[in-house]
């Protein structure tokens, strides 16, 4: 579409043949931004604006329930939280859970696609099974595995042999993490196996075949030709996940209410805000979160070299 | 392929469906266990004799005032957000899709920024918002987030189907005489059709599973949906829940999504991986 690369004092057709197109690209232009233009308004409405105003409120002292109290703190907010053990002790929980939700569910995940690519019966019902965990709610999920781990309605400890039968999983913090991280665990694996399975599919036949025909034991062509093949696929699965991992709260907000130990930084920032009412504080803690999910985003892109653009052949 | 290999394949399928649907099992049966058995305790997959309940907790669920304003309610906003949301990412999809324009990589930046952000940093300012003009606790106010949020996936996946489709069409309306608003009209919008009735379903099912507004945006039944509804369905104490009950309601809660599920499966799947993985 571009225009630009005749110099200017050429003939006077070639001019109103660059007019023409530049007329039209132009038009085009104005009808590009025109039908982006709702979408972008409505993306910024819910999210940079209010985190802006985040970002004015956590520099005072602002509490709903005195509202007309409101004193300037400068940083003092963020000297409040940042030199708070909570929140290292709830960003330490988040971090936690999001690396081990995140290797797991890579594996399983990356199993359970094997298996699909090559599942040779049942292939709808497996399609639609693996589709509910996706599509049922957090919540659901969270207090059906609530009560799958309580000792008193639930069938957990029953079923494991080496679990004592009046065992409270919500007793202590290792455990209760545990129950939450099954939960999520659980959840979301399907979502990452349906994006591992469309990166295996893009793997070739013929490549596998070839390793196969040159004596490439199966964990060879597993490492040497699927894996390094489906890289952008695993990063792109891998980013999703782990932001979104980062950023839990239905689970724990529902299984534990951040008893033992349990909450993480989102669950933090609500109670801050939606319990206590401190908007100052809680716009800080906001403004914090989102910082450090940059900070994870732009980790995960730079350690792992993501390259999002290729990924989705954006170019 | 080998038989060792099928055995495997088969005993991978057996324990994929076991993962998926023994949690989704385990919520039915508890939902049949009698709550005089569950304040008891009553442990085990299944009711143990004389601990079930039959269809009494789908009964006093349903009959539950509050339960099933929450499910309106979620049913009317999901449905709104979603219908608006997927109007909104068809446009802005065709013109990613379709158009050179300026910003169009700053369009892309911003929807994957979005979708990644983390939601409760927003939920304090737009309390505060909402509250000032008036529509905190209204479907208004949740629907403008879910619309919000839905709009990178959908963009996303609209954008990767329009890639597909065979633009000549569009060119050769054009070149008898349709503008580029008509072409899209007429010629593009049926052929995008099925892509746009993927994004919808997948805005839907995000829509429908909320929970962070609908907890921080909403406090009374005038528009709390039904993940914040289940939650408050507790009373004081956190460890000691109707669990039977909350099975019931939860049940009922999923049924629309296993109805979508078993539906449109295939066009889920194909939804999920075009706009994540590939272009």
């Amino acid at each position: 579409m571009s225009t630009t690369v005749a110099p200017d004092d050429k003939r006077d057709v070639r001019r109103a043949e660059r007019a023409a197109a530049s007329d039209r690209s132009k038009a085009e232009n104005a009808l590009g931004l025109k039908l982006v233009a709702p979408a972008i308004v409505l993306m910024l409405i819910v999210t940079a604006f209010p985190m802006l105003r985040a970002l004015y409120l956590s520099l005072f002292d602002y509490s709903l329930t005195a509202p007309d109290d409101r004193n300037f703190r400068g940083l003092g907010n963020y000297v409040t939280a940042l030199s708070d053990p909570l929140f290292w002790q709830t960003t330490a929980n988040t971090v936690l859970i999001m690396v081990v939700t995140v290797a797991v569910e890579l594996v399983v995940g990356f199993a359970f696609a094997m298996v699909m690519h090559r599942v040779i019966f049942a292939r709808g019902i497996v399609r639609t099974s693996i589709l509910i965990p996706y599509g049922i709610i957090t919540v659901v999920s969270g207090f059906a595995w609530q009560f799958a781990f309580s000792y008193k309605n639930g069938f957990v400890n029953y079923w494991l042999p080496f679990i004592e039968d009046n065992f409270d999983w919500f007793g202590q913090y290792s455990s209760a993490m545990a129950a939450i991280m099954v939960s999520e665990i659980w959840k979301t694996t399907p979502f990452m196996s349906l994006l591992l399975l469309a990166g295996l599919a893009q793997v070739s036949e013929d490549m596998i075949e070839a390793a196969q025909v040159d004596g490439a034991t199966w964990w060879q062509r597993l490492w040497k030709v699927i894996l390094p093949n489906m890289r952008s696929a695993i990063m792109v699965a891998v980013l999703f996940r782990a932001l979104d991992a980062y950023r839990i709260f239905d689970n724990i907000f529902v299984m534990t209410a951040g008893a033992e130990g349990t909450e993480s930084i989102s669950f933090l920032t609500y109670r801050q805000v939606i319990e206590q009412f401190q908007l100052g504080l809680g716009s800080a803690l906001s403004v914090l979160l989102f910082l450090s999910v940059l900070l994870v985003a732009f980790l995960i892109v730079k350690v792992f070299r993501v390259d999002l653009a290729a990924a989705r052949q954006e170019s | 392929m080998t038989g060792k290999n099928k055995a495997l394949i088969v005993v991978g399928t057996i324990l994929i469906l076991l993962w998926c649907l023994t949690p989704v099992a385990w919520i039915i049966s508890l939902s049949f266990k009698s709550q005089q058995a569950i304040t008891n305790g009553s442990p085990g997959f299944f009711p143990a004799d004389g601990d079930g309940a039959g269809w009494q907790n789908y009964v006093d669920v349903i009959n539950d005032e509050q339960f099933r304003r929450a499910i309106f309610n979620s049913i009317g906003i999901s449905l709104i957000a979603t219908l608006l949301s997927v109007i909104i990412a068809t446009l802005a999809a065709y013109a990613i899709a379709r158009l050179e324009f300026k910003g169009k990589k700053l369009v892309l930046t911003l929807a994957l920024v979005i979708a990644m952000f983390p939601v409760v940093s927003l939920v304090g300012p737009l309390f505060d918002m909402w509250r000032a003009i008036g529509i905190y606790d209204t479907w208004l106010g949740l629907i403008i987030p879910y619309m919000s949020f839905t709009l990178p996936l959908a963009i996303w996946t609209l954008s990767a189907f329009f890639r597909e489709i065979p633009w000549e069409m569009e060119q050769a309306a054009q070149v008898d005489g349709a503008t580029s608003w008509q072409a899209f009209r007429k010629v593009i919008v049926p052929l995008a059709a099925p892509g746009v009735f993927t994004a919808a379903i997948l805005t839907f099912f995000f829509a429908w599973n909320d929970f962070v507004f609908g907890i921080s945006l909403t406090s009374t039944e005038r528009a709390r949906p039904i993940p914040a509804a289940l939650s408050f369905f507790v009373g004081a104490d956190p460890f000691n829940r109707p669990a039977s009950l909350l099975a019931a309601g939860a049940v009922v809660a999923t049924i629309p999504i296993i109805v979508i599920v078993l539906l449109f499966q295939r066009k889920i799947v194909a939804g999920l991986t075009s706009g994540a993985v590939k272009g």
